[in-house]
């Protein structure tokens, strides 16, 4: 029985030693990237690719789901400050929802799924295939070559995702309220514009589409270089992005929100 | 893929994120409004209760707005709160105007209202407004009443 205790708490043990290692070693390959970012502009054209991959072809998934929840966000404010009488203030509602949190978050779990996934995908199997391996041996650096220009373009298309994410969300939500139910438009714009403000909302969105970007690409890309070298170990190591990306979006969202509004 | 097309697609892309934050900034949010408010100058008003006044609420005069609040801090000899604002250089008050602190709407925002006075000679920069009326603190109000209420009571 006491052999069994034992083995447990060394199986505990074990765990908590491996995620600390995990967590040095995934901090260490971040530095390492930002250290040897130097050739993602030196030789931008490979950046820009990657801005074509992660965002370009982002483009459609985000601005659909961008209009549909700003859609979905009028009807039901509607729904609700109608009940108030004051359904001219559904266009503050939708514009402040999607600028201060709906944007950035939803377009970087969304960008986490459509976009992570394939960055760890790709490095998983250039790894599993032994093209690291082989570019090592070519005296190239991968983390340099393949990691930064990835990591760049994936910080560089976020927040301009994010931006599009709530634009065309808040044209969403002018559809349905103005055009469709036939809320004020002069009200509709002008309650918005009193409501929103530059540097508190949009500049603060910004902020956080900028961090969920980093986060985001730089979990996907330690996912990628740390899966094992087998078909199971890609899978396994594409689920962990989606899953630890979209856990850490939602927990830095929290504590972004907690230092920016703190109810000024 | 060609690199012509790349470049297009990536420049689109670009092109269109900026629009995007432009779009927010200009047509969503209040960048328009705040960056155009060219020159300002400054006058100072005291008040005994600001009630919930916050920094960049509206200073309005006849409805429009003409400036924004600056500045609250609490004067520790007067035991007053001195309110900063900043009012559009256009347009100009005669030095007896008053303040006073209101409220739109019934669950509204607290915003300062401006009535111009008589007086022939204009505020300059850094000036205080002496006449100034403070926020109307709904508990004082009910207060006022049940004693007034009182004391009818008592005279009868």
């Amino acid at each position: 029985m006491p052999e069994r205790v034992v083995n447990n708490l060394r199986g505990i043990g074990h765990q908590v030693i491996n995620g600390i290692w995990r967590l040095g070693y995934a901090s260490r390959f971040f530095l390492l990237t930002l250290l040897r970012s130097a050739t993602s502009f030196r030789r931008f054209r490979l950046t820009v690719k990657e801005i074509y991959f992660t965002g370009v072809l982002s483009l459609i998934i985000i601005s659909v789901s961008g209009l549909f929840v700003g859609m979905v966000l009028g009807l039901q404010g509607y729904e609700t400050l109608q009940k108030y009488g004051s359904s001219e203030a559904v266009g503050t509602l939708v514009a402040l929802s999607l600028t201060r949190e709906l944007g950035p978050v939803v377009a970087a779990l969304l960008f986490a799924s459509r976009a992570g996934s394939a960055m760890t995908a790709e490095i998983g199997l250039m790894k599993a295939t032994e093209q690291i391996s082989a570019m090592e041996m070519m005296a190239v650096d991968p983390i340099a070559r393949v990691i930064g220009p990835r990591f760049w373009g994936g910080v560089i298309s976020m927040p301009l995702l994010a931006a599009m994410f709530s634009a065309v969300g808040v044209f969403g939500g002018y559809l349905i309220t103005v055009v469709l139910i036939g809320v004020d438009e002069g009200a509709f714009w002008s309650q918005m514009q009193s409501a929103v403000d530059f540097r508190q909302d949009i500049v603060n969105g910004v902020i956080k589409s900028v961090v969920f970007g980093v986060a985001v690409t730089a979990i996907a890309l330690f996912e990628g270089y740390d899966a094992p070298p087998t078909a199971e170990g890609v899978s396994g190591a594409t689920t962990r992005t989606v899953v630890t990306s979209s856990l850490a979006i939602l927990g830095l969202d929290f504590v972004l929100t907690a230092f920016m509004f703190k109810g000024a | 893929m060609d690199r012509t097309v790349l470049d297009l697609w990536v420049g689109v892309f670009v092109a269109a994120g900026i629009a995007a934050l432009l779009v927010l900034a200009l047509k969503v949010g209040n960048a328009s409004t705040t960056f155009n408010m060219g020159d300002t100058y400054q006058v100072i008003a005291e008040f005994d209760n600001i009630g919930s006044l916050k920094v960049r609420a509206p200073v309005k005069s006849a409805g429009v707005v003409v400036g924004r609040v600056d500045n609250i801090q609490f004067d520790s000899k007067k035991f007053a709160a001195r309110v900063t604002m900043r009012i559009d250089k256009r347009y100009q008050f005669p030095k007896d105007t008053s303040v006073s602190i209101l409220t739109s709407g019934l669950l509204g925002e607290q915003y300062l209202g401006l009535e111009a006075g008589g007086d022939n000679a204009m505020l300059k920069d850094g000036d205080t407004l002496k006449i100034t009326q403070s926020a109307v603190v709904l508990e004082k109000l009910i207060g006022q009443f049940l004693y007034n209420k009182a004391a009818e009571g008592g005279t009868k």
